[in-house]
């Protein structure tokens, strides 16, 4: 083999190795959308619904579901939070509300996000929130004591192992996120 | 061996190496530079060393003794990225550099500037990672798999952190790409695929998984530079990511990342092994299959790293099973090496030992591994130490007595003299009898519930620690005797051609030590006088 066909056939292998690179580098990337994808689907990370409510006609009266809530405050997040009632038990399909009260620990206006997470896993995509004050960020004025309500419905076809389900809020600073440090 | 002596004498542009440092800044032979990488890892494996003397010496009773809880984290993060990137993988890629051409028949290997560039990135990329051990809030701290958000807390030392990985992904994936064209190219003209050494059979697939996964991470790291300092949410919760991506997106790198480690190392003893039980390799080609089994499950077992996030039970299923399937291909070269030794004519050189200690302790590792793999009991074993004494025998016992047994078998290739057998043996028997006294007892300390990555532990944990601290400063100071092998290493006999009286390859075809130049015409009809 000469020396000059050795290079071409070098270049030409080179370069689709570079093409693989380039693609593995982009498969990187792209697994940030495919995983909300799979989250939506699956209720994977406790991903809740978000979907528009469909409201059963006949609410299943004889089923009773344990709702537990779970507020957590991030660190550095300079807030309380906390959920007026621990628990509350419900019936599949029929309409209920909850609030939520959050404080302003500080002297400053302050902007927070709450992101929600469901449990089990298999509960997520069924726990639909038709209003709820996790969809927005919340903005608070210096030491602001504020109710935030929470309205929601559990979808009647809820797999039939699943008697309670757990609904965890996480408050953050929306300021740290920007900034980040 | 006239005509490999032929090769070298009639060659009359042989201009031999240049002069000075300039030799080994500007080098473009194959030989200078896997030496380079073989010295720079051997460099990288004492200091990587050193980190787990303090880690040791910390934990060989409870409380705090010398160091404080911070700097504790950064040594076991920086002994983790140290040992990983700085010593395993670049000692296999030295191996590849010298050993691939003269395996093939290749005069050097297809891409030599970039080969330079490949070596060069890597002693700049770890002064920036050890530069951090002098930085405002000191080194990394979060585990060499950067968690996030804990990792966004690092220090100054954060984008130097991220900035250092990339550089090592780049010198890795510059030298996989120079080791495929190699293999793909440059095989001697009678050299078949299925022909070529197990070896080179092993590189070219580690190649392959390093161009795929090493990206990847660079992807993943990058991501967590960009969430810090240019206001993205990949993965903070607040602005709509999630910390449990970055989970995944590592671990897609992080498990092929392993086999990366130890695909190198089975070619390694499948090299050695039948060399001293002077006969075949037995099932070349299944061998071959099973590592390409092995590297292909890799990419769909990584979720079995996180079976304590919180997964749907068919995505553990799916991940537990995967993960119990690599135990089949694995098997089979573990059987395949026991049956190369049956009824061999085996003598016990001091890279046969290490081969045959890898042989058992890789598979004492791989045990673990599987019991590991069952997500029910990996709930309790998760974080413990199980799983540091899981990972340090496969990659201690497995990785680097693969590339000590490596180095033995082809020191009087490089050097041309036989080095101190009575040292190397010393140095094996001292390896793995501390090997064995500082891991085998974390298995019972993580089956008893002690966490990975803690400064302190209860008192319950005390004994096993002391005993794991005496057996690593053994085995620290094992390694100085490898330091004296190779600093008598040119004292010995001198070797010829063959070395090994069972040595069978294209590389033991060439004069000890290989001359500066090799094949520079391609080998012809001798692969099959080679093959046994």
């Amino acid at each position: 083999m000469t020396n000059e066909k050795h290079n071409r056939s070098h270049r030409s292998l080179v370069t689709s190795l570079l093409v693989v690179v380039i693609g593995a580098f982009g498969f990187g990337y792209a697994l940030v959308p495919l995983y909300d994808v799979f989250c939506e689907i699956t209720g994977y990370g406790g991903r809740t619904n978000d979907t528009a409510a469909q409201v059963a006609e006949a609410p299943d009266m004889k089923r009773e579901i344990r709702i537990e809530f779970m507020t957590t405050v991030n660190e550095y997040a300079p807030f309380e939070l906390s959920a007026d009632a621990d628990s509350m038990t419900v019936h599949p399909g029929k309409m209920y509300f909850a609030t939520f009260t959050a404080t302003n620990m500080t002297g400053d206006d302050k902007v927070a996000m709450a992101v929600p997470s469901v449990a089990p896993v298999a509960a997520a995509e069924h726990f639909v929130k038709i209003e709820c004050f996790c969809f927005n960020s919340q903005e608070f004025t210096a030491n602001e004591e504020k109710a935030m309500p929470l309205q929601f419905i559990v979808n009647p076809e809820l797999p039939d192992y699943v008697d309670t389900i757990t609904l965890q809020y996480t408050f953050y600073d929306t300021a740290r996120v920007a900034s980040s440090n | 061996m006239a005509t490999a002596a032929a090769d070298i004498t009639d060659h009359h542009d042989d201009h031999g190496p240049a002069k000075g440092i300039g030799r080994w800044l500007f080098s473009t032979n194959h030989k200078d530079i896997g030496t380079m990488y073989l010295l720079f890892s051997l460099v990288m494996f004492f200091v990587g060393g050193a980190m787990a003397m303090v880690i040791r010496s910390e934990l060989a009773v409870p409380g705090l003794q010398f160091v404080d809880p911070g700097f504790f984290n950064s040594m076991t993060t920086m002994h983790a990225l140290i040992m990983v990137f700085g010593a395993v993988m670049p000692a296999f890629v030295g191996l590849a550099n010298w050993m691939i051409p003269l395996m093939i028949g290749a005069p050097d290997m297809a891409l030599p500037r970039m080969n330079n560039w490949s070596f060069w990135i890597l002693p700049v990329a770890f002064g920036i990672l050890l530069s951090t051990l002098f930085m405002p809030g000191g080194a990394p701290a979060s585990g060499w798999t950067m968690y996030p958000p804990l990792v966004l807390q690092t220090g100054d030392a954060f984008p130097f952190l991220i900035f250092s990985v990339h550089l090592m992904g780049i010198s890795s994936i510059m030298g996989s790409i120079n080791v495929i064209v190699t293999i793909i190219n440059m095989r001697a003209p009678d050299m078949s695929l299925l022909k070529m050494p197990i070896f080179v059979w092993t590189w070219l697939i580690t190649a392959y998984l390093l161009i795929a996964v090493m990206p990847v991470l660079a992807g993943a790291v990058t991501m967590l530079l960009t969430d810090q300092f240019f206001g993205t949410s990949f993965f903070l919760a607040a602005g709509g990511g999630d910390p449990v991506m970055f989970q995944h997106i590592f671990w897609f790198f992080g498990h092929p990342e392993v086999y990366i480690m130890i695909l190198p190392a089975f070619g390694v003893v499948s090299e050695i092994i039948p060399t001293f039980s002077r006969k075949k390799l037995f099932g070349h080609d299944s061998m071959v299959y099973a590592a390409s089994s092995i590297a292909f499950l890799s990419f769909i077992v990584w979720a079995h790293h996180m079976f304590t996030v919180g997964m749907p039970l068919t995505g553990q299923l799916f991940f537990m099973f995967a993960t119990m399937l690599i135990a089949v291909p694995t098997g089979v070269k573990v059987f395949n090496w026991v049956a190369t030794m049956w009824r061999g004519s085996m003598t016990f050189e001091t890279p046969m030992l290490f081969a045959l200690a890898f042989v058992f302790l890789f598979t004492i590792g791989g045990f673990s591994g599987l019991m590991l793999a069952i997500q029910p009991a990996d709930v309790q074993y998760h974080d413990t130490y199980f799983v540091v004494a899981h990972f340090h025998y496969v990659l201690v016992p497995g990785s680097i007595f693969a590339l000590m047994a490596g180095a033995y078998y082809w020191l009087p290739k490089w050097t041309g003299y036989y080095y101190n057998e009575t040292l190397g043996k010393l140095h094996f028997w001292m390896s793995t009898i501390f090997v064995n006294v500082t891991f085998f007892p974390m298995h019972f300390l993580g089956l008893a519930g002690m966490p990975r990555r803690i400064p302190d532990y209860s008192t319950q944990f005390a004994d096993f620690n002391f005993i794991a601290s005496i057996g690593a400063m053994g085995f620290g100071l094992s390694q100085l005797i490898f330091l004296l092998v190779l600093l008598t290493a040119k004292k010995g006999a001198k070797a010829d051609d063959r070395v090994w009286e069972g040595a069978h390859g294209l590389e033991w075809t060439v004069p000890s030590p290989a001359p500066w130049h090799t094949f520079t015409t391609p080998p012809k009809n001798r692969i099959a006088e080679e093959s046994f």
